[in-house]
């Protein structure tokens, strides 16, 4: 148990200490690292309640995946420091007005409800507990595959439609661009491709097919 | 203290130092390994084009691996000026480190003693998985921190490739999940204890292991491994011939030496995972009276060592891929195949009578 408890106060502070670091950090890309970390820990986190299927997935997707296309594109981005801070003077009351009300919330929570779950609490008896010998990643499966099969599939069928969408949007056909057509490339025998020409001593030769052939 | 807090400390005390124990030993061993198929990948590319490879350096060249660590290590490391200093020395350790982390999970053999495995996780493969796609980040910082445009452009090209790759890994690793019908490796190996081979009624033999009843997915995994790993034919991170040396450019000494021990580190992983998911991993190809006696770590370790050889080979022998047709690979061969397959082997599972 100590040692359980050991492990959540290095994740914990660590994940707390580099969501700080992502908005204090000027370089853009330095913060797309600290939210890798950030990331990581929260994983880490999972690990320690068990959930260790939900834990690799975030690793995956979020770490895997979508901060390389953040880092991808903040690499790119030519960022002006000086506009972003005076971004920052001039932002920072609102940010401090929405960060006050949620801080506000919490504690109302807390004084409400004491530091035990509450709600949360509430809904965990609520849901079947998974039987032992189980591995969460099977439970998972079994839940999704059949009580949740429609919402899983609407969800997928959403994503879809964003990634259509998404392609949509940025799907350009230039013209006069060159591309390569496999097809025609292995279509191609000698017939199509060489050219045989009876050349005349002392004369020059007039291509006749030029870009026939290409 | 009373004598429940010395308890408690005695258990994790053993539980702790047998856990550092393995992992030594561990990371010892692979990098003994790693040393000598690093002196095959040379010798076998030096074979193909007729030369003798590094021979200088103790008998038939055995030390070489050695001798160039030495060399590494002594050189003095030369940071840019213009380069962001923590991140350009973070690179190489994230790629060493994390190519590292990922054999935690890789069983090696199983006997009466338990399993050979540092962590025996239930989600073992997608812990693969996760490692695997985090090797592109030490590639990016490197790149990035280097404040140069050949690297910059080396490790761009490399983050799309090994993000295009991992799709058909993934959905290739799910056609074996889906027959194995579990996450953890040392199931997916002792599932291919029986298969098609005995289904016909022979005895236990290298016929029952995943290669045979998805071959199509054999070869789709074995070619992305070598796009994941930035091998030859798709190499093109490092392209000489466009990109000097893509986002190795700028570093020297024991920085180079961690990006390139991390990438052999990362390679030699692929080939434990085509082991294991493909060739049965430490079973023996034919479990009659002379093989069966020989210890499963020298079968995987062989078997390792041929895919390896593999790897080595397509290095010698094929020219290099362009990006667009890198692209066009990944995308539009391997991924609808690949998802069609998994469409396939689950269609076949369901109604064929095997769940």
């Amino acid at each position: 148990m100590t040692l359980i408890a050991f492990f959540f106060y290095v994740f914990a502070v660590l994940c707390i200490a580099s969501a700080a670091m992502v908005i204090i950090a000027r370089n853009p890309v330095h913060a797309v690292l600290f939210l890798i970390l950030a990331f990581f820990n929260a994983a880490g986190l999972f690990v320690l309640l068990g959930a260790e299927f939900l834990a690799m997935l975030l690793v995956i997707v979020y770490v895997g995946a979508v901060a390389v296309l953040f880092l991808f594109v903040v690499m790119m981005l030519d960022v002006d420091f000086a506009e972003l801070k005076a971004g920052f003077i001039k932002n920072a009351p609102v940010g401090a007005v929405v960060g006050g009300i949620v801080l506000v919330e919490l504690a109302l929570l807390f004084i409400v409800h004491g530091f035990d779950l509450g709600t949360a609490g509430k809904l965990q008896a609520a849901t079947p507990p998974i039987e032992s010998g189980i591995a969460n990643t099977e439970a998972l499966g079994r839940l999704i595959y059949t009580k949740y099969v429609y919402f899983f599939q609407a969800s997928g069928l959403i994503l879809l439609v964003a990634m259509i969408g998404a392609i949509v949007l940025t799907l350009r056909h230039k013209e006069g661009v060159k591309r390569q057509s496999i097809a025609a490339q292995v279509a191609r025998n000698p017939a199509t491709a060489v050219e045989v020409v009876k050349v005349p001593s002392g004369s020059a030769i007039v291509p006749s097919s030029q870009g026939q052939n290409s | 203290m009373t004598q429940e807090t010395i308890d408690t400390l005695w258990t994790y005390g053993i539980w702790l130092l047998t856990v550092i124990g393995f992992s030594l030993l561990m990371i010892v061993g692979l990098l003994l390994i790693i040393a000598y198929l690093l002196l095959m990948d040379r010798k076998v590319w030096a074979a193909v084009q007729m030369r003798k490879g590094p021979n200088v350096v103790g008998p038939f060249g055995l030390f070489q691996s050695f001798a160039d660590l030495l060399k590494f290590v002594f050189k003095e490391p030369v940071i840019p000026a213009g380069a962001d200093k923590g991140v350009f020395l973070a690179a190489p350790v994230a790629t060493a480190t994390l190519a590292l982390t990922a054999w935690a999970v890789i069983p090696v053999s199983e006997n009466d003693w338990g399993r050979w495995v540092i962590a025996d996780l239930n989600v073992g493969v997608l812990y693969l998985l996760a490692i695997s796609s985090l090797g592109v980040y030490g590639i990016i910082m490197g790149g990035w921190a280097s404040n140069s445009k050949y690297p910059f452009m080396g490790s761009l090209r490399s983050a799309a490739q090994m993000v295009s790759y991992e799709v058909s890994i993934g959905l290739v690793i799910v056609t074996v999940l889906l027959c194995a019908g579990s996450l953890n490796l040392t199931e997916i190996v002792n599932a291919q204890q029986e298969g098609l081979g005995t289904g016909i009624g022979l005895p236990n033999s290298f016929l029952d292991w995943y290669w045979l009843p998805l071959l199509p997915m054999f070869v789709v995994f074995f070619i992305s491994a070598l796009a994941e790993t930035n091998r030859p034919p798709f190499d093109l991170p490092e392209a000489e011939s466009e990109l000097v040396a893509g986002f190795m450019v700028e570093y020297s000494s024991t920085p180079y030496l961690l990006f390139m021990l991390g990438e052999y580190v990362a390679i030699t992983t692929m080939c434990a995972l085509t082991t294991i998911l493909f060739l049965g991993g430490w079973l023996p190809p034919i479990d009659v009276a002379p093989f069966n006696w020989i210890p499963g770590f020298f079968w995987f370790l062989l078997k390792v060592v041929a895919v390896f050889f593999m790897f080595a080979m397509v290095k010698a022998m094929v020219p290099r891929y362009r990006y667009d047709q890198l692209m066009r690979l990944g995308w539009k061969v391997f991924l609808p195949l690949s998802l069609l397959m998994v469409v396939v082997v689950a269609g076949v599972l369901q109604y064929g009578g095997f769940v």
